[in-house]
């Protein structure tokens, strides 16, 4: 009987963990983005609704502390200035707990915004709720939006391209190919990559 | 004369070729500075430290000195690699550092934490092209451990406390 019940227990406990490696969640190409709502560095509150004449967002997971999301700052504002007046604004998240990385707080990242002149939001993921749902594992983290009458289709995750640390010698601009082919209602080529980026502390 | 020399020249050169094929490839660039050396590879060329088909288990850690959580594991890598070495257990730490800070941080980090595990540097930009031949479930964030031992093989984009990291180890060299 005792055996019996060890066994019952084993079962279980393969049952939940086995389980929780397969709960990857998160959105996929494909799936619909929910709205959400948070704070931007202004103190206002910042919603995809927000934008009606949106075609889409360049939704990026990103913060201040990571050296790969640093890398990757002025790159950012790029994509926002070359890309927000054809429908595809950017709209940065930061996931981070500042509890467990300081240099994340939302008056870090006010100061850094404005040092580096940010033009777009740059949000805080108050409690790291939204990041979850995205599935977002690191940042930078990319999640190219289309709005459609289902709603924000995803239709890239990923990386920004393929060179993190030097921007002259990038060869492919993963996130500009996309919003090119969504532009030009082609088929998007590279509709999934991975970079190698820093963990969310949440 | 001519002839001896290139003997000479293709014997050292097939003797290069068969240890780099039986131990590791050739880094891309040596850094040395305060009497530490760190061989930096490309993947290709580090590919084979994740490939070994000995009795070794293997313990790889990709990590990084910015990296908070990476720092903070890192005492539990050092402690097994330590523990378990004569129990063929092998610790290698593949820094991601940016190439600049391999002299400037990596190098200094080593010594002063007296790092006694190998420690490597992986400088390959386009990590879309090598992230899933790692492991496919790999998100591309650090840290990020694989453990294996010939054929058999685990990957974990987690942080490991000793106990966690000792049960892995367990149960790699109790197969």
């Amino acid at each position: 009987m005792k055996q019996f019940k060890i066994l019952i227990i084993a079962m279980i406990v393969v049952a939940v963990s086995g389980f929780s490696v397969n709960t990857a969640t998160g959105y996929k190409v494909g799936d619909v983005a929910a709205n959400f709502s948070l704070k931007n560095i202004d103190g206002k509150m910042v919603s995809l609704t927000d934008y009606k004449d949106a075609k889409g967002f360049i939704v990026i997971f990103t913060c201040n502390h990571c050296p790969f999301a640093k890398a990757y700052e002025d790159r950012i504002s790029g994509l926002d200035k070359k890309y927000r007046k054809a429908g595809y604004p950017v709209i940065a998240i930061n996931p981070n707990n500042p509890a467990k990385q300081a240099d994340d707080s939302p008056e870090k990242m006010k100061t850094r915004a404005t040092e580096k002149g940010f033009t777009f939001p740059y949000l805080f993921d108050e409690g790291q709720k939204v990041y979850p749902q995205f599935g977002a594992t690191k940042t930078p983290h990319v999640y190219l939006l289309q709005k459609t009458a289902e709603g924000n289709v995803v239709k890239y995750i990923g990386a920004i391209d393929d060179n993190y640390e030097d921007e002259r010698a990038v060869k492919v601009r993963y996130v500009e190919d996309a919003i090119y082919s969504l532009l030009n209602n082609s088929e998007i080529a590279v509709k999934e990559t991975k970079a190698i980026g820093c963990s969310i502390k949440a | 004369m001519k002839m001896r020399l290139s003997l000479i020249l293709l014997s050292v050169f097939s003797l290069l070729e068969s240890r780099a094929q039986t131990t590791n490839n050739i880094p891309l660039k040596v850094y040395q500075k305060d009497g530490i050396i760190v061989n930096s590879y490309d993947f290709q060329s580090m590919d084979s430290y994740l490939k070994m088909q000995n009795d070794t288990t293997y313990v790889i850690n990709f990590w990084a000195t910015w990296c908070k959580p990476c720092i903070e594991e890192l005492p539990n890598f050092e402690k097994i690699n330590l523990v378990y070495k004569k129990q063929k257990v092998k610790v290698i730490l593949v820094s991601l550092d940016m190439p600049k800070q391999v002299e400037n941080s990596l190098i200094p980090f080593i010594k002063r934490k007296k790092l006694r595990s190998t420690v490597i540097h992986l400088k390959d930009s386009d990590a879309n092209t090598w992230i899933n031949k790692v492991d496919v479930n790999w998100s591309g964030s650090i840290p990020a451990t694989v453990i294996y031992n010939k054929d058999k093989r685990k990957f974990y984009e987690q942080s490991f406390s000793y106990e966690a990291l000792q049960k892995e180890i367990v149960l790699f060299n109790n197969h």
